[in-house]
């Protein structure tokens, strides 16, 4: 279990290395990074000394080995809107879409789990039939879509719910809502076709020649084995929440990281928007090492 | 009248598929005592595991109906109970074992969970359970039964997977159980420890037994009494000996006659310089030594059997010889040239003279080609054979060669039976013209009757022909009539290597004399004396 | 001795297009999801060149008319925009960039991807492994957040959108490509064609990549919803396709500052969206099934059942 830990943790770190490369390219992809980290109407003159302070005249690579100490050391710099470091502003707001995400997520995964469990029983009845329009409906709407009609609905029209904010519970409910939808309808979809595949297996068939009952058979016997393919998905979903909440937060006013991404690029705060890449980033890489243990910890053939 | 402890009456079961109403068993009716051992021989499609997935409420309906008949258990009918009471009786007083351990035991939970379950969910408390599995894997024969408690599945070889699911079924005593094709994956000698274990618990428990099988052989050492199915229909029922030594059904008589092992031996005329001499071939996989210096010799028109268990290295000598591997070490001169050493060029062209017929026609044939592809493909691949104008019409000459017709050509292999797919494979191994083929298993995954026809139809190859063969099996009784020469492989070794009578009649090695003892014969009567035999050694 | 033709009888199947047609039948909620992409095919193919005058018209009596107005040509039916300007007519026009986009975004992808993944399968395992480290930084990105830097710093053009989402779809083709070419080439007919000299290329282009092909076509259709999405999204941020240019995304971005007043502005082409996915959704699942050999007959039964 260690080493396969090991290994998977020597995997991400290659991939961590590539992701800085990338990101410290792309604040150089214009060519001038003093015309983009400095407000548009800095004159000649700054923007020389701003090169000269951030030692931009240096050979490239020398460029990026500081930018690599830097990062490991935690400096990403300041923001230039807030005049406080860019990584406290960061994990500020992270900290609030990863409550979104974590809050919903668990939602999803308890509802699809048990709506798909309970379709793929009974495959082809009234509520297998029921919830597949629904899942593939959910899986095809636009979330932003979504936010706008529910905001009409129940913030504007019948006026129960706010449309922005963070102030109380009733502010999270919309957003979670509107974020639960999709990823549900997709992992329905797949929790129902993969225990359709447990249920139809032979262990299956020994335990019900034991004389099991149905519900141990489902939960038990076909569940686990058919969270593998799942867990998989789970965790797809769950990395698009963390990184593409941007346009929720932003129609719901919530001071997440994809708010915080968007607005610093309206203010050409970059050091900002190179921070938020960076977070949300290394929590995705953990988020898949976590995945990677849930599939060892559910299947003994993958420990080894 | 004392009642029967199972009665089948009348049984029928359809099930409802793409092609129409299928109908799987039709009008079948059999019964079982305690301490009874009955068993059911069919070939595949002939319906002889319905009527156990029926007794166990495994048919699935739909698309399954169970369209007539009567069941009865100690007299009361298992298909008019309620649901309730149905799956009480499974585990409890009827248990089943199935053809393939490893799929049928749940991958994620430890063998000692699955046995607790069995009497966990009758009510046995969880504590007793405990005891109870360690008594069992004791019972059935693992090694370690309380480090295997918490062993998972994979980490057991096969026939302990089988053991495991002994003990899983004779948990809770069960009145019956049904072994569906209980031994048909596992090597020889394996099949016999399991058969003769089955024998002794039910001589404790006092069990009646109902085994569902392909194999006469299993027949002959197990059972008491057979029922004989074909295409869904029950043709002959009987004694074991009543039914060998007298069949009276023709299909009966078929299946009987085509049972390998019965005809001459073929007398090795030795002559010639070798066509292929292989010295000293070692493999490694990891630390594991699949091949560990073979060497033998095979003239132009012979035939080297290679018989083996899983593990023997077997199969790693015909994959090294076609180069499908790389070996560690050793050569192969085939015309005096060795084939390891060959540039990729000249390996291209030497493809043509070696050729190969795998175990599985299913797998073997791209599922996405035509027959005419499938076989023509040789030729798009060495054009210098045949001219592409001529194509079509040797692929005809081919087929018929093998004992299909012209009109296959633009079928796809799964619209054939396995037989005719097997026949497919060979010809297209013959569109080259080669002088060798190495057949892995080629027979083994079909049916007796059919595997009888394939090997009449390689026989006549070898005569017509003079192609050479190398014929690997894990079955002694196969190879009996159709080889020269036959090579005993053990754990990468060559055990024993003679000719077919040498081997057959005088063995000198212990281990060919066990293989060829555990390897059943299908007449009862030789069978019982070599289990005699058999138990007086052990 | 001759030797005697087994006697099982070969089963007739019908060739493949009229089997697929009896499948589709078979399955009415597939048959109408290809009956309506089929139409937004051709409104994407004629739509700017029928409508696009109409569509760009300004009438400023006609702000935020009301949808429902059947006494009304058929193109206001939908209702009119804040310049007077029909929404149906706007929908229709708008389908050729979204589709386009989408279109260009997953064809792109597919084809690099598959190759990728071809190559990662059956090369040697240290460029294999390359190239999924390669594939596992992409996965791991935060996509969303990327193209939003990316098309803000490139500027946005309907072919910097393309790229930039074709660049993060990759993945998903070339993992379950390099999975599925693992797989395959272990199996038997591989070896068999091996055995007989076939090369590289023949063994990857004639053997292997038709048996992934059904699943690719699988996993295309439901890209192309997901593609769909995504672009939507970035238009709706403002960063996507740009004014006059028009895709469904952007239109419901545009009637965002109009939701209290005249909801119909954001809903309409918020509804074109849904049912263009829905219909990938149901098509997608429906290939699944009427390509996999295994699971066909359901199908198959139903039909013949029905009909």
């Amino acid at each position: 279990m260690l080493s396969f830990i090991r290994k998977r943790s020597v995997a991400s770190l290659i991939s961590l290395v590539g992701l800085l490369v990338l990101v410290f390219f792309l604040s150089r992809l214009t060519g001038d990074p003093a015309a983009l980290f400095l407000p548009v109407e800095a004159s000649a003159e700054m923007k020389q000394q701003f090169r000269e302070l951030h030692g931009l005249n240096d050979p490239l690579m020398v460029q990026f080995g500081r930018y690599v100490g830097d990062v490991v050391t935690g400096n990403l710099g300041e923001s230039l809107r807030k005049a406080r470091p860019a990584l406290g502003v960061v994990t500020e707001a992270f900290v609030w879409t990863l409550w979104l995400a974590v809050i919903t997520m668990s939602l999803v995964t308890a509802a699809a789990i048990v709506v798909g469990s309970l379709a793929a029983f009974r495959s082809g009845g009234f509520f297998d039939r029921l919830s597949s329009i629904i899942s593939l409906v959910g899986a095809s709407v636009p979330d932003f879509w979504l936010a706008i009609v529910a905001i009409v609905v129940f913030s504007v029209n019948l006026a129960w719910l706010p449309t922005s904010g963070t102030g109380s519970i009733l502010h999270w409910i919309l957003p979670i809502a509107v974020l639960f939808v999709r990823p549900f309808g997709i992992i329905v979809q797949v929790v129902r076709g993969s225990m359709i595949g447990a249920l139809s297996s032979a262990y299956v068939k020994t335990a019900r020649a034991k004389g099991v009952k149905a519900g141990p058979i489902i939960f038990i016997h076909a569940l686990r084995n058919a969270m593998l393919p799942v867990i998989t998905v789970i965790g797809d979903q769950a990395a698009s929440l963390l990184n593409g909440a941007v346009v929720i937060e932003t129609i719901f006013g919530f001071p997440g990281v994809g708010k915080l991404m968007i607005d610093s690029i309206l203010q050409r705060d970059f050091n900002v928007v190179l921070a938020a890449i960076l977070v949300t980033a290394l929590a995705i890489f953990l988020m898949n090492l976590l995945i990677d243990l849930a599939y060892a910890l559910l299947d003994p053939r993958i420990r080894h | 009248m004392a009642e029967h402890l199972l009665e089948v009456r009348n049984l029928s079961v359809e099930f409802h598929t793409a092609a129409g109403v299928v109908h799987a068993v039709r009008n079948i009716s059999y019964h079982l005592d305690r301490g009874e051992t009955l068993a059911i021989l069919g070939e595949s499609g002939s319906g002889k595991s319905v009527s156990s997935a029926a007794i166990m409420n495994l048919i699935d309906m739909p698309p399954g109906r169970i369209s007539a008949g009567q069941i009865l258990l100690d007299g009361k009918d298992l298909l008019t109970m309620p649901p309730q009471a149905r799956r009480e009786a499974n585990g409890r007083r009827i248990a089943m074992i199935f053809q393939d351990p490893l799929s049928h035991l749940n991958p994620v939970y430890t063998v000692g969970w699955q046995i607790r379950e069995a009497m966990t969910t009758h009510g046995m408390p969880a504590e007793q359970a405990r005891s109870e599995a360690l008594r069992l894997l004791t019972r059935v024969g693992i090694p370690d039964p309380k480090g295997a408690m918490g062993k998972y599945p994979h980490e057991f070889s096969g026939g302990q997977r089988q053991r495991v699911m002994i003990a899983m079924a004779l948990a809770l005593r069960p009145d019956l159980l049904i072994a569906d094709e209980p031994t048909t994956a596992l090597d020889v000698t394996v099949q016999a420890e399991v058969l003769a274990l089955l024998k002794e618990l039910q001589r404790e428990t006092g069990m009646g037994v109902l085994i569902i099988t392909h194999d006469l052989g299993v027949v002959a050492d197990i059972a008491d009494r057979v029922v004989v199915m074909e295409k869904g229909e029950l043709v002959e029922t009987g004694t074991v000996r009543d039914v060998y030594k007298n069949p009276t059904h023709p299909y009966t008589k078929k299946l009987i006659g085509a049972a390998p092992g019965k005809g001459e031996m073929h007398i090795a005329q030795i002559s010639g310089e070798p066509l292929l001499s292989v010295r000293d071939i070692r493999k490694r996989y990891g630390s594991f030594d699949a091949l560990k210096g073979v060497s033998f010799d095979l003239r132009a028109g012979e035939t080297m059997a290679i018989v083996g268990e899983s593990g023997s290295g077997k199969s790693t000598l015909a994959r090294v010889l076609l180069r499908l591997d790389e070996p560690d070490a050793g050569t192969a001169h085939w015309k005096g040239r060795d084939l390891f050493t060959l540039s990729p060029s000249e390996l291209y062209k030497l493809r043509r003279d070696l050729q190969m017929v795998f175990q599985d026609p299913t797998q073997s044939l791209n599922p996405r080609m035509t027959v005419f592809q499938l076989v023509s493909e040789a030729w798009a691949i060495h054009p210098d054979i045949l001219p592409k104008r001529q194509w079509r019409e040797r692929v005809a000459e081919l087929l018929a060669q093998v004992g299909l017709s012209v009109e296959h050509m633009s079928r796809y292999p799964h619209q054939f039976s396995g037989g005719q797919r097997q026949r497919i494979a060979i010809a297209r191994a013959l569109a080259l013209e080669p002088q060798l083929i190495v057949c892995d298993e080629a027979v083994s995954a079909l049916d007796v009757s059919v595997q009888a026809q394939v090997i009449a139809l390689l026989d006549k190859l070898r005569r017509d022909m003079g192609i050479s063969f190398i014929f690997i099996a894990h079955d002694l009784p196969v190879v009996r009539d159709f080889a020269d020469y036959v090579m005993v492989m053990q754990k990468g070794e060559v055990v024993e290597l003679g000719t077919v009578r040498e081997i057959f009649e005088a063995p000198r090695e212990a281990y060919t004399k066990a293989l060829l003892a555990a390897s059943l014969d299908p007449d009862p009567d030789v069978q019982a004396e070599h289990r005699a035999a058999r138990l007086k050694r052990a | 001795m001759t030797v005697s033709t087994p006697d099982t009888t070969i089963t007739h199947e019908p060739p493949f297009p009229v089997r697929m047609a009896r499948m589709l039948w078979a399955d009415k909620f597939a048959l109408c999801a290809v009956i309506f992409l089929l139409v937004i095919i051709v409104l994407a193919l004629v739509g700017p060149s029928w409508l696009g005058e109409l569509a760009t018209k300004q009438n400023l009596r006609g702000r935020n008319l009301a949808p429902f107005d059947w006494s009304r040509e058929w193109v206001w039916w939908m209702g009119a925009d804040a310049l007077g300007r029909p929404l149906l007519a706007r929908i229709i026009v708008a389908t050729q960039n979204t589709i386009m986009v989408a279109a260009g975004a997953v064809i792109l992808s597919s084809i690099t991807g598959t190759l990728l993944g071809l190559v990662a399968g059956f090369s040697s395992p240290r460029i294999g492994q390359v190239i999924m480290r390669l594939a596992d930084v992409i996965m791991s990105f935060p996509s969303l957040l990327i193209a939003v830097i990316v098309l803000y710093l490139l500027g946005s053009s309907i072919l910097n959108l393309v790229a930039v989402l074709s660049i993060t779809r990759i993945p998903v083709y070339l993992r379950t490509t390099r999975a599925e070419v693992l797989e395959i080439r272990e199996r038997m007919f591989v070896q068999a064609a091996r055995v007989m000299g076939a090369s590289q290329n023949r063994i990857l282009f004639r053997h292997i990549l038709p048996v992934v092909f059904p699943t690719l076509t699988t996993l295309a259709t439901l890209d192309f919803a997901y593609v769909m999405l995504a672009e939507s999204a970035l238009s709706f941020l403002g960063i996507g396709i740009q004014p006059p240019a028009i895709t469904w995304g952007l239109m419901i971005s545009q009637g965002r500052q109009y939701l209290t007043n005249a909801w119909w502005l954001s809903f309409w082409p918020g509804l074109a969206i849904i049912m263009t996915t829905l219909s990938l959704n149901l098509l997608s699942n429906w290939l699944r099934i009427a390509l996999d050999p295994v699971q066909r007959w359901r199908l198959e039964m139903k039909g013949r059942k029905n009909g």
